[in-house]
C-alpha cells in the first residue's frame, strides 16, 4: 500500500462504526432480495421468530421455546453476519468515495476567450464548463475540469487523486499533458482545453466506481449467483419435501418439528459464499485501489486473472528509464584513462542521463574527478538532431561523441577515419544489444563507449513467475531486432516486438485475440490509445494522454507500468477466494447432515441415531449447534474474504491441488470437530 | 457362493473395458464426416435414406433447428405409439385379440419409450400386439437410442468447433447411430441370444398342461396353460444395447424365454454397459484427445465399482430376517432372483441396469436388500451419468464436468474454462437446469405421490419399504431408466400420468440446455492452453470430477434416502444388534 494512500483514509474504527449500522439498514428485504440466498435465510429467521412467538401458546417437548427462540437468534445473526460483511468491505470505499468528493468540490474557472495568455477571460463556475472550453490555471488554482495542456508547463499537485505528495510536470505536447480536475497548481499556469463535460470527468468516474462497487456484479460473480441460487432452490425442494416424506415413512404419526426443518435448509443452502460474495468482489476492487490502480469496471479486475499474454514496454517497466554507460573501450593506442577523460569531459553539461552515467563511470573506474570549468573557454556543443552528436571545444581539441555514422562523417571532415579496432568494437556492442557511443578528437579516434540498457533489478524473477502461471510474456520495444533480442534474453520474457510502431502493436494484439489469447497491455502515450482500446486489459498511466486514459479500462495513478503484473495477481485472487469459499462451503453440508438428519428423526426413527457419529448431546443441542457453526462460519470467514486467498504464483494444476485439499477437504473435516466443541458449550450451558 | 462367479466379475470388466475402447474408436469413425473406414459405402446408404426423406446431408442447424427438429420428431413418434396402441384390437398381427390399450396406459407408454425411459405400466406379452411392440415400441427403442447418441455428439461438435453458429444435422446423426451402430450390432446380439435360446418366433404360443393345474395364467379349469412366444430376441438385442429396458414379457429378463442361461445373462449385461462405456472413448476420439475420454470413463468406473460391490456384498450376506427364522442364507439373499444367475451376478445386472439407464431387470429389485436397493436408488439419482443411457449418458457427465470446472475453475484463477471453452453464465445456467430439472422432478414427484390419501392401496408395503417403492418410481421415471422395484402398482391413473411428467421433463429438460450449450459453445473460440489452464485430463481432476456427482446427488438424496433404505437397513439390523 502507498503510504500516501493511507494518509487519505477514515480511521478505521469510523468505517467499522458506520459498518454497524449498515448491517442494520441491510436487513431491508427489498435490499437484501438482489442476494437470494440471503434473503432465504432472512425469510427462515422472520419463520422462527414467528414459531417462536407460538410456542408459548403450545409447548411441545420436541421443540421448547428456549430451542424455537435459540434457533431464531442465530438465524438473524447469519443475516447480520453476512451483512456486516458485505458493510464493512464497502466501508472502505465509502470512506475513499468522500475523499474524491472533496476534491471534486465546485471550483471557479477562468474561462478564457482567446487561446493565449493575458487574453481576457470570465471568472465561472466549474459546473459551467463545457467540452472544448479554454481555461486559465495559475499557481494556486485549482484544475477546474479534466482537460488537456495546450500551453505551458506547470508542476501540479495531484495528491488529491494519487495519494502522492510530489508534485509532478505537466506542459502542453507529448505524454505529459493531461491535467485532472480537481488538482492543484503549485507554481507557473497553464492554459487548459476542457476535454469532460460536468458529470463526466475522471474524478466523477472514479466515485462512481469505488461507490458502487457493489452494485455491478461481474460476469464470474453472476455465474457463480445462478448456480447458487440453483443450489438454494433445490435445498428448498428438499427440505419441504423431506416433512412429506418422514410423515408418510413413518405411517403419518409425527413428523419432523417445523424449527428443524428451517434449521436444516438453512445450514444446507450455501450461507458462507451467498454472505461472502459480495465482500470478496468489493475487496478484491479495494485491493486494487490500494495499489493504486483504478478500475473503469470490476469486468476489467476479472479479465485481469484470465489474461495470458502481457504486451510491456521496454522502457520503465523490464528496463530503467535510460541508458548508462558500462565500460570505456580504447583505440588502439589510445590508453582507456585518456578516453574516460575525454569522454567525461565531452559529458559535463550533457544532462541525460546517459550524459551523466559517463561522468559517473568515468570516475568510479578511474577516479577522474570532473574537472573545474571556471577558467577554460570551453565550447560546449549540445546534442542536435542534424549532427546526432554533442561535444565541447576547448584548448584546440574538439571532442565529440556520437552514433557511428555520425562520427564518421565528422572524422571524414578532419581528414581521419575510423580504425577496424573501432569497427569491430561498435559491432560487438550492438550486437549484445548496447548502444556503442564513439569518441573522438578531431581526426583522432579514442574509442568506443558501451551504453547498455540496465534490466530492472528483480524483473527477470517475476517474468518466471509469470511463465510458471502460463502467462506470456512480450517485450515493446522501439529498438533494432539485435538489441530487443538480447534484452529480452536478459530479462527473460517470452517474446519481443522489435521497431514497434502503433500499428504493429494494434496488429499484434489483434493477432493474439483472433487465436483465442486475452492481452493485458500498459500505455501512457497518445499514439498508443488503439492499441489500449483493443487489449482485453489495458492500464494507461496517469501521467500519460487523455487519449490513452480514455482508452484504458484501468488507470495507474502512480504511471509504474510493472504494476500490470500486480493487477494480474489481484484478479486471480478475487477469482480464486470466491472457488475456495465455494467450496468450502459446499464440503460443509456433509457433516451439518450428520448433526441435524439423526436429531431431526429422533422421534420418529429413532434408530438413525446410530448416524450421529459425533455424538452429540441432545437433538436440540446438535441442531443448535449446526446452526451456531453456520453463522460463526461467516465471521470467522470475513478476514479471508476481505484480504483474499494467499495467491502465490503456481501452475493451475498446484493451485487446484492446494485449494481443493485446504478447501475441499478442510471444508469436509473442519465442521465436525467444531460443531462438536460448540455442542459441548451448548451442554455446559444446560442445554 | 459360486467360485466362478468371483472369477466371472473382473474377468467381465476387463473385457468390458476393451470392448468400450475398441466400439469406442469404431463410433468415432462413424459420427466423424470424413469417416475413414469404408467411408464411401456408408456414405452412399447415408445419403440415400436420408434423400429418400429428403434432407440434405451437408445442411448444418443452428442448435435451435436441431432441438426444434428433435421434438417434432419425437413428438411424432409418440402419436404413433399412442394411436397404436389405442387402435391395436382393429390392427393386424394381434394373435391373442387384445382389446386397446387404456388412454392413460398408452399415453405413459409411448411417452415412456419415446424417452428411452421404457417404463411398463402394463405386463407386455399380455396387453400389447405384436404389431404394436415390434413396430411401435421396437423402433422407438431403436429412435430414442438414436437421439441419445445424437445429442452426445452435437455437444461434442459444440466442443470441438469455433467460431460457428451450427452444431450438426439431426437426421444425419440419428440416421449414423442407428444405421451404422444400433442396427448392427442388436443382428449380432440377437444372434448370439438366439444361440443361448431366446425365442425369435411369429408362432403365437404353447399350450402345456401344467404339473400343478391350479398355476399359471391359462384357464385352470383343463389344467391347460399357454405360454406366448414372439419375436422376442430381436426386442432383447436392443432394449439392452439402446439403454431401453423394455422387455417383451413382463418379467423382463428374468423370463427364461429373454434371457435362458448363464452366459446370456453375461451377455447381457455386457449389452448394457457396452455403448455407454464405449461413448467416453468417442469423445475422447472425437476431440482427438483420447485421455478427455479416459478421464471420463475413469469417473464412471470409481462410482460404479464401490457402490456395485456394496450392494454385492449386501446381497451375498443374504437376508438377516430369514436367517434368524432358519432359512439358509450361504448363496446370499435370493429372494426375488433367479436361481440359474444366483446373487452375485444378479447384483451385478442391478447395479448396470440402474447405472446405465437401461432399466430391464433379471431379479426383483424390491428384494434386495436395503442398503442394496439404497444403491440402486443413488445411482439413478446420481442424474444417470455413471455409463448413463447411450448418449445421455455422456452429455450429463459433461454436464457435470461443466460444474466442477466452474468451481474448481474458480479456484485455479481464471474464468472458468472446459476443453478451451471459457464458461459463463449461459452455460452454468443451462448446465444448471439440467442437472436439477431431474431431481427435482423425483422429488416433487415422490412428495406428490406421498400426500395421496390411499396411495398405500397401491403398494405392497407400507413405511419405510413403501417409500423406498414410491422414490424408487420417480427416480426411475424422471432419469429415465425404466426399471421398477416393483410392489407399486403403476397402472394407476394418477401414476401413470405423474410418472410421464416426470419422463418428459426428465427427458427433454436436460436435453434443450444441452443443446443450447453445444450451441453456445460452437460460437466461442478456444482458448489456447498453458500451465495456467486447469486441466481436465488428470487423476485429480477426475477425483474432482466424482466428488462432484457425489456432492450433487448425495447432498439432494441424504435425507429422502434416509427415511428409506437408511432407516429399513437400521430396522433390520437393529434386531441382530438387540440379540446377537
Amino acid at each position: 500500500m502507498k503510504p500516501g494512500m493511507a494518509s487519505i483514509r477514515l480511521p478505521e474504527r469510523a468505517i467499522l462504526g458506520e459498518a454497524f449500522r449498515d448491517t442494520f439498514l441491510k436487513l431491508d428485504p427489498r435490499e437484501l432480495i438482489r442476494n437470494p440466498v440471503m434473503f432465504i435465510v432472512e425469510v427462515g429467521s422472520v419463520f422462527a421468530s414467528v414459531l417462536f412467538l407460538l410456542s408459548g401458546l403450545s409447548p411441545s417437548p420436541d421443540s421448547p421455546p428456549w430451542f424455537i427462540g435459540s434457533i431464531a437468534i442465530w438465524l438473524w445473526f447469519t443475516v447480520l453476519f453476512a451483512n456486516f460483511a458485505e458493510a464493512l468491505a464497502e466501508g472502505r470505499g465509502k470512506a475513499q468515495a468522500a475523499n474524491l468528493r472533496r476534491a471534486r468540490m465546485d471550483t471557479t474557472a477562468k474561462r478564457l476567450l482567446a487561446p493565449e495568455r493575458g487574453s481576457r477571460y470570465d471568472v465561472v463556475s466549474s459546473a459551467q464548463l463545457r467540452r472544448d472550453d479554454l481555461v486559465i490555471v495559475e499557481a494556486g488554482d485549482l484544475v477546474p475540469g479534466d482537460g488537456e495542456v495546450i500551453e505551458g508547463i506547470a508542476s501540479v499537485d495531484e495528491s488529491a487523486i494519487t495519494g502522492e505528495s510530489a508534485p509532478v510536470i505537466r506542459e502542453s505536447g507529448g505524454d505529459r499533458s493531461a491535467v485532472t480536475g480537481g488538482t492543484k497548481i503549485l507554481s507557473d499556469w497553464l492554459i487548459v482545453r476542457v476535454t469532460s463535460n460536468p458529470g463526466d470527468s475522471f474524478l466523477d468516474r472514479m466515485i462512481s466506481m469505488v461507490e458502487n462497487a457493489s452494485r455491478q456484479k461481474t460476469p464470474n460473480e453472476i455465474s457463480l449467483n445462478i448456480m447458487l441460487s440453483m443450489l438454494t432452490l433445490i435445498f428448498l425442494l428438499v427440505t419441504v419435501t423431506l416433512h412429506v416424506f418422514a410423515t408418510f415413512s413413518s405411517g403419518g404419526a409425527t413428523s419432523i418439528p417445523l424449527v428443524v426443518l428451517i434449521a436444516l435448509l438453512i445450514c444446507l443452502i450455501p450461507t458462507t459464499i451467498g454472505g461472502l460474495l459480495s465482500a470478496i468482489g468489493i475487496a478484491g476492487m479495494d485491493r486494487l485501489i490500494q495499489t493504486n490502480v483504478i478500475a473503469m469496471s470490476g469486468r476489467a479486475i476479472e479479465a485481469a486473472g484470465d489474461v495470458d499474454v502481457l504486451m510491456l514496454d521496454k522502457t520503465g517497466t523490464i528496463t530503467l528509464g535510460n541508458r548508462q554507460a558500462v565500460a570505456f573501450l580504447p583505440s588502439e593506442g589510445i590508453d582507456a584513462v585518456t578516453l574516460a577523460e575525454a569522454a567525461q569531459f565531452a559529458s559535463l553539461t550533457d544532462e541525460t542521463p546517459e550524459g551523466r552515467s559517463i561522468v559517473v563511470l568515468a570516475k568510479k573506474q578511474f577516479g577522474i574527478r570532473a574537472r573545474e570549468l571556471t577558467g577554460q573557454s570551453a565550447d560546449f556543443i549540445p546534442f542536435s538532431a542534424g549532427t546526432r552528436m554533442s561535444g565541447v571545444d576547448v584548448d584546440g581539441h574538439r571532442i565529440r561523441k556520437g552514433s557511428l555514422d555520425a562520427v564518421q562523417r565528422f572524422v571524414a571532415a578532419e581528414g581521419g577515419s575510423i580504425p577496424n579496432c573501432v569497427l569491430a568494437a561498435v559491432e560487438q556492442i550492438a550486437r549484445s544489444g548496447g548502444t556503442p557511443l564513439v569518441v573522438v578528437d578531431r581526426r583522432l579516434v579514442l574509442g568506443v563507449i558501451h551504453l547498455k540498457d540496465i534490466v530492472k533489478g528483480g524483473i527477470r524473477d517475476r517474468f518466471a513467475a509469470m511463465h510458471r502461471i502460463g502467462i506470456r510474456t512480450v517485450m515493446i520495444t522501439g529498438d533494432n531486432p539485435i538489441t530487443a533480442s538480447a534484452i529480452a534474453a536478459e530479462a527473460g520474457v517470452d517474446d519481443f516486438m522489435a521497431e514497434a510502431t502503433p500499428e504493429k502493436k494494434l496488429g499484434m494484439i489483434r493477432e493474439l485475440q483472433a487465436g483465442g489469447h486475452l492481452v493485458a497491455m500498459t500505455g501512457d502515450g497518445t499514439n498508443d490509445a488503439p492499441a489500449l482500446a483493443q487489449a482485453d486489459v489495458a492500464v494507461a498511466m496517469n501521467s500519460g494522454t487523455q487519449a490513452a486514459k480514455e482508452a484504458g479500462n484501468m488507470i495507474d495513478l502512480d504511471s509504474n507500468p510493472t504494476k500490470l503484473l500486480d493487477v494480474v495477481a489481484i484478479g486471480k485472487q478475487m477469482l480464486i477466494t470466491r472457488g475456495a469459499l465455494t467450496t468450502f462451503s459446499l464440503a460443509n453440508d456433509i457433516s451439518k447432515y450428520f448433526a441435524i438428519i439423526p436429531a431431526a428423526f429422533a422421534s420418529i426413527f429413532p434408530e438413525l441415531a446410530l448416524l450421529n457419529i459425533m455424538d452429540l448431546h441432545s437433538p436440540q443441542s446438535a441442531v443448535l449447534s449446526a446452526v451456531i457453526f453456520n453463522a460463526l462460519i461467516i465471521v470467522a470467514l470475513i478476514p479471508l474474504a476481505l484480504h483474499g486467498v494467499r495467491y502465490t504464483p503456481a501452475t493451475a494444476d498446484r493451485l487446484l491441488r492446494r485449494n481443493l485439499l485446504i478447501y475441499g477437504l478442510g471444508g469436509l473435516a473442519l465442521p465436525f470437530p467444531c460443531i462438536k466443541l460448540i455442542d459441548l458449550i451448548i451442554q455446559f450451558l444446560g442445554g | 457362493m459360486n467360485a466362478l462367479q468371483i472369477v466371472v466379475i473382473p474377468f467381465f470388466f476387463i473385457i468390458f473395458t476393451l470392448l468400450s475402447m475398441a466400439l469406442g474408436r469404431f463410433m468415432c469413425a462413424v459420427f466423424r464426416r470424413d469417416a475413414g473406414m469404408n467411408a464411401r459405402f456408408s456414405g452412399s446408404w447415408e445419403r440415400r435414406l436420408l434423400g429418400m426423406i429428403g434432407i440434405r446431408a451437408d445442411f448444418e442447424m443452428t442448435w435451435k433447428q436441431y432441438a426444434l427438429n428433435l421434438i417434432l420428431f419425437n413428438a411424432i413418434g409418440m402419436l404413433v405409439v399412442y394411436t397404436m396402441q389405442r387402435f391395436q384390437s382393429i390392427l393386424p398381427m394381434n394373435p391373442f385379440r387384445l382389446p386397446a390399450v387404456r388412454a392413460d396406459i398408452a399415453l405413459n407408454t409411448a411417452i415412456s419409450f419415446v424417452t428411452n425411459t421404457n417404463w411398463q405400466a402394463y405386463a407386455g406379452e399380455s396387453t400389447m400386439s405384436r404389431l404394436v411392440q415390434m413396430s411401435g415400441l421396437t423402433v422407438q427403442n431403436f429412435l430414442s437410442a438414436g437421439t441419445g447418441m445424437a445429442v452426445a455428439v452435437a455437444l461434442t461438435r459444440g466442443l470441438i468447433r469455433q467460431e460457428r453458429t451450427t452444431i450438426g444435422n439431426y437426421w444425419v446423426d440419428l440416421v449414423r447411430s442407428v444405421l451404422f451402430i444400433l442396427l448392427p450390432m442388436s443382428i449380432c446380439l440377437s444372434m448370439l441370444l438366439v444361440s443361448q435360446g431366446v425365442v425369435q418366433t411369429f408362432a403365437s404360443g404353447i399350450e402345456i398342461s401344467g404339473i400343478d393345474p391350479q398355476a399359471g395364467n391359462g384357464d385352470p379349469s383343463n389344467g391347460k396353460q399357454v405360454i406366448p412366444l414372439g419375436p422376442v430376441a430381436s426386442q432383447v438385442a436392443i432394449k439392452q444395447l439402446g439403454s431401453n429396458g423394455g422387455g417383451y414379457f413382463n418379467s423382463n429378463s428374468a423370463h427364461p424365454f429373454e434371457n435362458p442361461t448363464g452366459l446370456s445373462n453375461i451377455i447381457e449385461i455386457m449389452a448394457i454397459l457396452l455403448i455407454p462405456g464405449a461413448f467416453c472413448f468417442t469423445f475422447g476420439h472425437l476431440l482427438g484427445a483420447p485421455r478427455q475420454g479416459w478421464i471420463l470413463f475413469g469417473s464412471m468406473a470409481i462410482l460404479f465399482l464401490p457402490l456395485f460391490f456394496l450392494s454385492a456384498a449386501e446381497e451375498r450376506m443374504g437376508n438377516p430376517a430369514l436367517a434368524r427364522l432358519g432359512v439358509e442364507q450361504s448363496a446370499g439373499n435370493l429372494e426375488g432372483k433367479e436361481v440359474r444367475f444366483g446373487a452375485l451376478t444378479s447384483a451385478l445386472w442391478a447395479s448396470a441396469t440402474t447405472a446405465t439407464s437401461n432399466g430391464s431387470v433379471n431379479s426383483s429389485h424390491d428384494s434386495c436388500q436395503p442398503l442394496s436397493g439404497m444403491v440402486l436408488l443413488l445411482f439413478m439419482q446420481l442424474g444417470e451419468v455413471v455409463f448413463g443411457g447411450v448418449g445421455s449418458g455422456l452429455y450429463g457427465m459433461l454436464m457435470f464436468a461443466i460444474m466442477a470446472v466452474f468451481i474448481a475453475g474458480l479456484m485455479v484463477g481464471r474464468t472458468p474454462e472446459y476443453l478451451g471453452k471459457k464458461l459463463e453464465s449461459f452455460e452454468m445456467k443451462m448446465a444448471a437446469l439440467s442437472i436439477l430439472i431431474p431431481p427435482s422432478c423425483v422429488l416433487i414427484g415422490t412428495a406428490a405421490a406421498c400426500l395421496v390419501p390411499d396411495i398405500r392401496f397401491s403398494l405392497t408395503n407400507p413405511g419405510p419399504h413403501g417409500f423406498s417403492e414410491i422414490l424408487y418410481a420417480f427416480s426411475s421415471a424422471a432419469n429415465n431408466n425404466g426399471s421398477a422395484f416393483g410392489g407399486l402398482d403403476a397402472s394407476r391413473p394418477f401414476l401413470t400420468v405423474t410418472l410421464a411428467v416426470c419422463m418428459i421433463l426428465g427427458r427433454y429438460w436436460v436435453i434443450l440446455p444441452v443443446l443450447a450449450i453445444a450451441g453456445s459453445l460452437a460460437r466461442k473460440k478456444r482458448i489456447p492452453s498453458s500451465s495456467g489452464t486447469l486441466r481436465t485430463d488428470t487423476p485429480l481432476f477426475m477425483l474432482l470430477l466424482v466428488g462432484s456427482i457425489l456432492l450433487i446427488g448425495a447432498l439432494t438424496f441424504v435425507p429422502a434416502l434416509a427415511v428409506g433404505p437408511v432407516i429399513e437397513h437400521l430396522q433390520l439390523t437393529a434386531c441382530n444388534r438387540a440379540m446377537p
